[in-house]
């Protein structure tokens, strides 16, 4: 999902745990929220740290593909809609480093982690924006991916998490429509648009099946992440759960969806459908993707001429302190 | 599924807040006389906003810092805002059934009205926000004097409604001008070096033509000179505190409010009316 | 690379008149004014809010997880304090 590939710890066995894991798994099992500062596993503060932080650099990674189009949007209420849309990514992304920051962790540092390449986000926005269909594709395909995931992750242990999820769940609601509603008008549109419709299809099709991470069989350490409840459902299943929904939705739009294989079960009632490449998956997470390198040398260099802004309103903030402090002083 | 079918209510909500507004009567609005002076006026709050907005949506997913990228997202949804409204009564004052869409992405550099001042690229953060401030000062003023001046109810109306953000826009630019002209050594002399940069673009703004003395006639619209002072007085004021030098009035770039523009506009325009451009009549 | 990160601020938002204000999230700013402008900015982009308050999270005292029992456990025993606790006769009325 916006976190893929989270190295999580090894699951330990109850004979394994300390008087403190065991009580602080009934809590989770009992479906308590887990807040800052009282006592919790080191590994889950870490893995939570990982997954929450890859989170977040997803969002504000994620506000480049679609801000790409922000100066070209076709009508100033399209222009209106994605801009704030793009906004409210940026928006998450702030939610979600302040959750990760009740972990220890400072934004920064998170940032710096991203920065050098120590820290991921999601494989999805290493792929181009080439045309205003991808608008809606990503609004459809790409918000609605990540939908299936963060939904559910609103009951997660971890309660600061669990705020910025509900939170984001609420203003997120508009994106997944206002994507399918882009898709609507170009699929219905001139041959051109709908021609640009299924090229956008076809492009996002298996990137955004790639949101959902490796297949269980092998993707690891996810029983651990599932026991402490900050994974709540396997990647096969919502990924199997996303094809059920969204097929019905391409047929609507009279696209096809560009897979060959895809064939309605009746005995699973679901889709069967082909897996993504999966080499392709870890070779853009090695940084191999078609855009990885202009994302993040966009935010290295937003942070990097940024610098001075920062660092000039910290300077007033500490000289207009010490004003006060003065006049206080005298008095 | 079923969820998705149906319309995005956001894009309604939008909708809905632009049509809102009903029609308030004014006759200066269908006056054959003042037409094309008016539709000229129009198009120049109309495209200060296009183009400034366009401008300052270019930092989105760029800011320094995600809570600036953030305030800078929400004064271009402002400015798109308003340009929907001052557009939007251009094209009925116009009365060639053209819509605010039209006039925006169909219409070529010659005729845009825009400052000067609002087309030049971004640069840095000290260009875009010392732009933003100069501007917002003029803008405030401008609006505050239509409200309380102008003859026309839907003219006076719109700057009723447009007030409102650009208080909020000249507020915040005001008080990171102060900081960072007041802040570091380096944010210090980044403001300095934009105020230099930019101030042979502000006379334009306090520059009289005949279009604007036929609606000054009419009660429509302040002279542009009459808003000099008072912005002179937000602009010393702010640079003060902001330990910023007020440059010695000199020379002044003009004609972008007669459509003689910088080469800026002409790429803004390339990028901004691509899609509508190459597909003609299609609808989006 | 900047020299200072901004320090962190509590936000704490009030709805409607009449309501409490109610701790919406966090954000960094420099100082408390910024910190305001931000909250504007950044949690009331849906028109959320009539009046914020900041406040430095380094300034927040919480109580310690572990005096959870404690603090909290005496109320369970004094159910007098809720209404329904009281049984008022049906023929008294609402109250």
């Amino acid at each position: 999902m916006y976190a893929q590939l989270i190295k999580s710890e090894g699951m330990k066995s109850r004979e394994e745990m300390s008087q403190e894991e065991i009580a602080f798994q009934e809590r989770v099992d009992r479906g308590e929220k887990i807040e800052p500062k009282e006592w919790m596993p080191e590994g889950y503060r870490k893995t939570l740290i990982r997954q929450i932080g890859q989170h977040a650099h997803s969002e504000i990674v994620g506000q480049l593909p679609e801000g790409n189009w922000i100066t070209r949007a076709p009508t100033l209420e399209r222009k209106a809609i994605l801009l704030a849309k793009v906004q409210d990514e940026a928006g998450h992304g702030l939610y979600l480093y302040s959750a990760a920051e009740t972990l220890g962790v400072s934004r920064d540092e998170l940032l710096e982690k991203l920065h050098s390449g120590e820290m991921k986000y999601s494989s999805i926005f290493n792929y181009p924006t080439l045309n205003w269909a991808d608008m809606g594709a990503v609004g459809w395909l790409v918000d609605g991916a990540a939908i299936m995931n963060q939904v559910p992750l609103q009951r997660t242990s971890y309660g600061p998490y669990s705020r910025a999820m509900i939170r984001i769940c609420k203003e997120e609601s508009f994106h997944q429509r206002q994507g399918y509603a882009v898709m609507m008008k170009m699929a219905f549109g001139t041959p051109e648009q709908k021609e640009m419709a299924q090229d956008a299809l076809n492009r996002f099709w298996f990137p955004a099946l790639m949101m959902f991470g490796p297949s269980d069989k092998d993707s690891v350490h996810s029983a651990q992440s599932m026991a402490w409840k900050i994974k709540i459902n396997t990647n096969d299943e919502l990924r199997q759960k996303f094809v059920n929904e969204t097929v019905p939705q391409a047929e609507y739009l009279g696209l096809t969806i560009p897979d060959e294989n895809l064939v309605w079960n009746e005995e699973k009632q679901g889709y069967d459908f082909s897996e993504p490449d999966w080499s392709e998956f870890f070779e853009v997470i090695k940084g191999n993707g078609p855009c990885n390198r202009e994302r993040l040398g966009a935010r290295v260099k937003a942070w990097t001429d940024g610098a001075w802004f920062r660092d000039g309103l910290s300077a007033y903030a500490e000289k207009a302190a010490a004003r006060r402090a003065a006049i206080v002083a005298a008095e | 599924m079923s969820a998705v079918v149906d319309l995005s209510s956001a894009e309604r909500e939008v909708r809905d807040k632009a049509a809102m507004a009903s029609p308030v009567s004014d006759r200066f609005v269908t006056d054959a006389a003042l037409k094309p002076a008016f539709f000229d006026w129009l198009c120049r709050m109309g495209d200060n906003a296009l183009v400034l907005g366009h401008r300052t949506s270019e930092w989105c997913g760029h800011g320094p810092v995600l809570e600036e990228d953030i305030a800078l997202a929400n004064t271009a949804l402002d400015l798109i805002g308003h340009t929907q409204l001052w557009l939007g009564l251009a094209g009925e004052v116009e009365g060639r059934g053209r819509d605010a869409d039209q006039l925006a992405y169909l219409r070529d550099a010659a005729q845009f009205r825009n400052l000067l001042l609002v087309e030049l690229p971004n640069g840095d953060m000290g260009v875009t926000l010392m732009r933003e401030f100069l501007f917002d000062a003029w803008h405030h003023a401008c609006l505050s004097w239509l409200i309380a001046h102008s003859q026309s109810p839907r003219v006076a109306e719109i700057a009723a409604k447009a007030i409102k953000e650009v208080t909020y826009h000249l507020e915040r630019a005001s008080d990171l001008v102060v900081r960072l002209g007041d802040g570091s050594g380096e944010s210090h002399a980044r403001m300095q070096a934009a105020v230099d940069l930019l101030w042979p673009y502000t006379g334009e703004m306090f520059k009289s033509d005949a279009i604007e003395a036929e609606l000054v006639k009419a009660g429509i619209v302040p002279a542009s000179e009459t808003l000099r002072e008072t912005w002179e007085r937000t602009v010393s004021e702010i640079f003060e505190e902001a330990t910023l030098d007020m440059p010695e009035d000199g020379y002044s770039h003009l004609g972008g409010k007669q459509g003689r523009h910088t080469e800026h506009l002409g790429f803004i325009l390339a990028e901004m009316q691509f899609l509508q451009r190459a597909y003609p009549g299609a609808s989006w | 690379m900047s020299k200072k990160e901004w320090p962190l601020w509590e936000i704490f938002i009030r709805g409607q008149h009449g309501l409490n204000h109610r701790h919406v999230g966090s954000l960094h700013a420099p100082d408390a004014e910024m910190a305001i402008n931000h909250a504007r900015d950044v949690y009331t982009r849906r028109k959320e809010g009539v009046s914020i308050w900041v406040v430095p999270s380094v300034q927040i005292t919480a109580s310690s997880p572990s005096e959870k029992g404690p603090l909290f456990d005496p109320a369970e025993s004094k159910t007098y304090r809720h209404p329904t606790f009281f049984d008022i006769p049906e023929e008294v009325g609402k109250m």
